[in-house]
């Protein structure tokens, strides 16, 4: 039986298990270390590990967003609030909650949400339609749609990333202590 | 031989491991950083439907760049407003803003 | 002479009119208010006697009805109506002649007396209640005059109302009575409620035909209860020695003749539920029976010349009650008449002898009245005669015609109790004449005969002590048995026998009576100490009414302790115990809230796996694996 699946392995599922557990390891690997650096830098690895899986789908596009915003911008940002707040001691600055309860209900609470996914996933039948065409150039599609019937999505975003930048700068700024 | 289902699959242990981080950490950012990565789940699970479901009609990948925006505009917020409690407690510690008890 | 059935309306109206003439127009005028009074009861008595001409000179069996429908509501109709027949023919004639004979005698006895015009004002207004009781078709007039006629009783009690005694005792009558008409006013609600109708000519069809026998006899005890509270059988007898508060007069009309003798009729008139019931018939039987020994016990102590008066009418009132309830409606309704006319005449006589000697009422002061008081002597000996059962007045015939039914319906018990009680009522009542018309002047008071007004009527009462027994013997060939029946009753000849023993026993008591008190051989003082503890149980009205106070008092304070200790504990504890249950829950449940983001998190975690549990439990493909 080995050899059957030996034999139906090709490169694409090679490749797949190993992006995928590249990335599954350093998700695990952020959350698990004390120092918050090293947290943000397995947080980085992840977000190309799964930028590579977009890859994997023909999703090129995504993909080169998921590493211009997420691996980029948005770690960037991440490094900077750290270094805002927490400077003085970033070795032990990201441990784990002491509060045993706590500890032993969020395991079992996620890893129980996670097993129920994960079973209804296996026992679900998809209704998977046939593989696309790769030649297909993911920019256009993604153009057509998002200044064709999406548009008025893709104007509120953009309304909903100004109001952010604005309310984050202004948050950030604070309450003039002498009003 | 890998299809559409190890995709979910994958999402669903991100998913996991986000929740996970979530109440397992003290650090403020690091809840920030959970939150970051079951967004990135979902995404996985959006394009994956983009490719396998819908056939490659680019609504999956639409919507996932829509979470991307919407994600990276709760980062900034996000830490906007840690910030400002550190300005007020003088530490990053969930632990420490418990000022909404009993 | 048919067409008096049109001036029927009359005989109650009349005298209403007098009343609301007397007691406004002429409150401030004495003698006219009491002519008003008087000539209105006169003029019913007329139509009434017309109407009894014409009711006994037609076939038996008579009936005119006349109703008026007053309130006509879907499932609701109430009727007020007139109903001759010749019960109520009867009864017209004996309440308009008694009501009469006593506002004439009232005309002397309360001649000096400053409330005259009221006086006759509620005379006027007692006279039209009984005569509308009497004329009723349906079951809810009489109960509408049957309580005019409680109150009545209530005013005219509590006329002298200046006295404790007299305002306590109007009070005790209206609530016992109250009692009574509480249970009769569920029966006849449930008449209404089973039968849909309340008409005395429509009832009786209905009541033949229909057989569920457990509510026939719970509707027959609750309407027994009224006559028990109205005629005042035991245990409801309470009330009637303390009405002798009121006038002597009032004492005659009201509690000898008409208002206690309306339970009585009303027995006779709602006959056709109680016959249907063997059980009801024999606890009226009982009760009358009962209460006729229990009074003529608690008679032969008694001191008051009125109260020995009141007992004999409880007794002969139970001897009315106990024919009715062994089936003997004529016998029960022959006596209530002859007692009608010789009680109001040894009341009336009382209250001539009351009234000549300024108030007196205990025989031991008096003595020796013979020789001054004639006329009302011999009245008053020919009504005791006639209510000891001495052939020939009326109480014999009619006493016999009840021993007679009792004998032959194998009803032993009652009869040996009602020969018994012939005994004593014969006893005591001729003690009482011994002690106070005979014998020497105890009391060294002085007595003159009473006035015209009051001697008059006694005359006339003692012509007919004497001869209305006759209506109902061989010599009218039974008439008021065959006016006066119930169908399908048989009517049974005199026993010889019977009439016989109770003659006998009449006969001994008054001879005992006269050994004891007249020639004074037995010594009654002996008799007494020997006996003391019965003396004291008899002489106390076997402390009934002691019981009642005690009872009365320690239920309500029973049950308002229990009430309070309810609200207090109970009621206040189940409050105050949900307040402390929210309080003490929310102190709990706020310990939730710790202010940790991260446990409301888990929170959330929880609350989405319920969901994904339902989600997975309702899909049906999760389980094709």
């Amino acid at each position: 039986m080995m050899r059957e699946i030996l034999a139906s392995v090709s490169i694409f599922d090679i490749v797949f298990v190993a992006i995928a557990g590249f990335t599954l390891l350093c998700a695990l690997a952020m959350i698990l270390f004390n120092n918050i650096v090293h947290s943000m830098v397995a947080m980085i690895f992840c977000f190309l590990g799964i930028a590579g899986v977009y890859f994997t789908m023909d999703a090129g596009f995504i993909g080169m967003v998921q590493i211009m915003v997420y691996a980029g911008a948005i770690s960037v940002i991440l490094i900077f609030a750290f270094m805002v707040l927490m400077s003085r001691d970033p070795a032990r600055s990201n441990r784990y909650s002491p509060r045993k309860g706590s500890i032993l209900a969020g395991f079992f609470a996620s890893g129980i949400i996670a097993a129920m996914l994960g079973y209804a996933i296996i026992a679900t039948e998809f209704p998977v339609s046939g593989l696309p065409d790769a030649e297909v150039n993911q920019m256009e599609v993604i153009a057509d749609l998002m200044l064709g019937s999406y548009v008025i999505p893709f104007e509120a975003a953009a309304i909903l990333l100004l109001v952010a930048v604005i309310g984050a700068i202004l948050l950030a700024k604070g309450v003039e202590k002498d009003r | 031989m890998i299809g559409f289902q190890h995709y979910l699959l994958l999402a669903a242990l991100l998913f996991g491991i986000g929740l996970l981080g979530i109440v397992f950490k003290r650090n403020a950012v690091a809840l920030l950083m959970s939150v970051e990565l079951i967004l990135n789940a979902v995404n996985i699970n959006l394009v994956a439907i983009n490719k396998y479901v819908l056939g490659g009609s680019g609504l999956g990948q639409l919507f996932a760049l829509f979470v991307i925006v919407v994600a990276a505009a709760e980062v900034a917020v996000g830490l906007a407003l840690i910030i400002n409690i550190y300005r007020l407690k003088k530490s990053s510690d969930v632990d420490d803003f418990n000022i909404l008890k009993w | 002479m048919a067409d008096i059935l049109n001036y029927i309306w009359l005989i109650p109206v009349l005298p209403f009119l007098a009343f609301a003439a007397a007691g406004t127009v002429f409150i401030g005028k004495p003698a006219t208010a009491a002519a008003v009074s008087i000539f209105a009861i006169a003029i019913s008595f007329i139509i009434s006697i017309i109407t009894a001409v014409l009711v006994f000179t037609s076939a038996p069996g008579f009936i005119y009805e006349s109703s008026l429908r007053w309130l006509d509501m879907p499932g609701l109709r109430v009727e007020m109506g007139l109903l001759i027949d010749p019960l109520s023919a009867l009864m017209l004639l004996v309440v308009t002649t008694v009501a009469l004979l006593v506002q004439i005698y009232s005309l002397g006895y309360m001649r000096d007396d400053p409330g005259f015009a009221r006086y006759f004002a509620y005379q006027s207004v007692f006279a039209g209640s009984m005569l509308g009781l009497v004329l009723a078709n349906n079951f809810g007039q009489i109960y509408v005059f049957w309580e005019l006629v409680g109150l009545c009783s209530y005013l005219l009690i509590g006329f002298w109302y200046h006295k404790d005694s007299a305002k306590n005792a109007a009070i005790k009558a209206f609530i016992t009575n109250r009692i009574g008409d509480f249970g009769f006013l569920l029966g006849i609600l449930l008449l209404l409620i089973t039968f849909g109708t309340l008409s005395f000519s429509q009832l009786p069809n209905q009541i033949g035909q229909y057989s569920n026998a457990a509510m026939l006899l719970v509707i027959g005890l609750l309407l027994f209860l009224g006559p028990m509270g109205k005629s005042a059988q035991f245990p409801l007898h309470v009330w009637l020695p303390d009405a002798m508060e009121g006038p002597t007069p009032v004492s005659a009309l009201i509690h000898a003749a008409t208002m206690v003798a309306a339970g009585v009729y009303l027995i006779a008139r709602a006959f056709f539920i109680f016959s249907e019931s063997a059980q009801v018939m024999s606890v009226i039987a009982y009760v009358g029976g009962f209460t006729a020994l229990f009074a003529a016990t608690i008679a032969i102590t008694q001191n008051d010349i009125k109260r020995i008066l009141a007992f004999s009418t409880l007794s002969q009132l139970g001897y009315m009650v106990m024919a009715m309830g062994i089936g003997a409606m004529t016998a029960g309704m022959f006596h209530l008449t002859t007692h009608a006319f010789f009680k109001a005449l040894l009341f009336l006589g009382a209250g001539s002898v009351i009234h000549a000697l300024h108030d007196e009422q205990d025989i031991w002061k008096m003595g020796n009245l013979s020789g001054k008081m004639p006329v009302t002597t011999v009245t008053f000996i020919i009504g005791a005669l006639a209510l000891a059962g001495i052939p020939p007045l009326a109480g014999f015939w009619s006493k016999d015609e009840i021993l007679s039914g009792a004998f032959a319906g194998s009803h032993t018990i009652l009869y040996l109790l009602g020969v018994f009680v012939a005994f004593l009522t014969a006893f005591y009542m001729f003690r009482l004449i011994f002690v106070a018309f005979f014998g020497s002047n105890h009391g060294g008071l002085h007595a003159h005969e009473s006035p015209a007004p009051m001697t008059i009527p006694l005359i006339i009462l003692s012509v007919f002590a004497i001869g209305a027994g006759l209506v109902n013997t061989g010599l009218t060939d039974f008439a008021f048995s065959r006016y006066i029946t119930v169908s399908g009753l048989e009517h049974h000849e005199p026993v010889s026998a019977v009439m016989i023993i109770s003659s006998l026993v009449a006969a001994a008591g008054i001879f005992l009576a006269w050994l004891i008190y007249q020639k004074q051989i037995i010594s009654a003082e002996a008799i007494k100490t020997k006996f003391i503890p019965i003396y004291n149980l008899l002489q106390n009205k076997y402390y009934i009414d002691e019981i009642y106070a005690w009872a009365g008092k320690n239920l309500v304070l029973g049950s308002s302790r229990l009430f309070e200790w309810l609200d207090l504990k109970v009621v206040n504890g189940i409050v105050d115990g949900l307040a402390g249950f929210a309080r003490w829950s929310g102190s709990k449940l706020r310990l939730l809230q710790n202010g940790q983001i991260q446990t409301y998190t888990v929170y959330i975690y929880v609350g989405l796996i319920v969901l994904l549990l339902a989600a997975i439990c309702m899909s049906v493909n999760a389980w094709l694996i």
